[in-house]
């Protein structure tokens, strides 16, 4: 690992495996367009939910890379979620995230309610997220969680993967 | 939930296209938005849908009509769900008298 300084971020009461990951509903946007989508529609089998700090942070682009160098959305559905604009989200797709599909929210309403949110220094007025992994199964239900306790972190690719071989054959 | 009848593309802050809403809204009728970029060239959804990368547009399911240019789409909502569809048409005559002048509908 690099050597950096990192930052604890205070415990959160977050969304945990075994829970119903919440419903929610906001403008998804794919390669093409953006529509109000409520989480309930957009799951329809095993899915990936994804928060990562807004489009155009390392984090993002570092969590888009990924995706794509593991095929993940061959395998299941994969949704991210930040604070980014729809137009920002078109623009990471038109360049990253083959076939992935990202929720925008900007007011921060859905990573407060998931307990992923994140104040971040010297941007006032902007609740970020924190990076945070959900594998939700057809039902909502969450099989597998991380929810970064230090900034920066990262989620771990392998473990991912390897969740995701659990839910999907 | 399920879809509802009618699917407008449409772009942010495009007049052609809040006609088009507050007709849907006159009518009470159920419709989804999706929004597409002001860039022409970026509207390959709408071209295939409808065949022209202009909005706004309309898909139907209902009716099984798509179609472009405001103009048009709220001739076409005033025939078939407004009083135009019982009162032989004057409605959708009144609302067409501006047709035409919406050559270049969104923009960009």
């Amino acid at each position: 690992m690099p050597d950096f300084d990192v930052v604890s971020l205070p415990e959160t009461d977050h969304v945990a495996e075994g829970d119903a990951a919440p419903d929610f509903t906001r403008p998804l946007v794919n390669e093409e367009y953006w529509e109000d989508t409520a989480l309930d529609d957009a799951v329809d089998g095993p899915t990936l939910l994804l928060f990562h700090p807004m489009d155009g942070a390392f984090q993002a682009t570092y969590l888009y890379n990924t995706i794509d160098d593991h095929g993940w959305a061959d395998d299941l559905d994969v949704l991210g979620l930040s604070i980014s604009s729809p137009y920002a989200h078109k623009r990471l797709l038109a360049e990253r995230g083959e076939g992935v599909r990202i929720f925008s929210d900007p007011g921060a309403g859905v990573i407060e309610e998931y307990g992923v949110a994140h104040d971040i220094d010297g941007m006032t007025g902007i609740t970020e997220s924190r990076p945070a992994v959900f594998l939700l199964d057809g039902d909502r239900t969450v099989e597998y969680a991380w929810v970064a306790s230090e900034h920066p972190e990262f989620p771990d690719a392998e473990e991912i993967g390897d969740a995701i071989g659990r839910l999907v054959d | 939930m399920t879809d509802p009848q009618i699917t407008l593309y449409r772009l942010q802050a495009c007049p052609f296209c809040e006609r088009v809403v507050r007709t849907l809204n006159r009518f009470g009728l159920e419709y989804e938005s999706r929004y597409v970029e002001p860039m022409h060239s970026e509207r390959n959804v709408v071209k295939r849908v409808s065949g022209a990368r202009s909005v706004p547009a309309i898909v139907d399911r209902e009716t099984g009509v798509t179609m472009s240019e405001s103009a048009n789409i709220v001739e076409y909502l005033e025939g078939t769900y407004g009083d135009a569809a019982t009162d032989g048409g004057r409605a959708a005559d009144d609302a067409a008298t501006d047709g035409g002048r919406a050559a270049d509908e969104g923009g960009a």
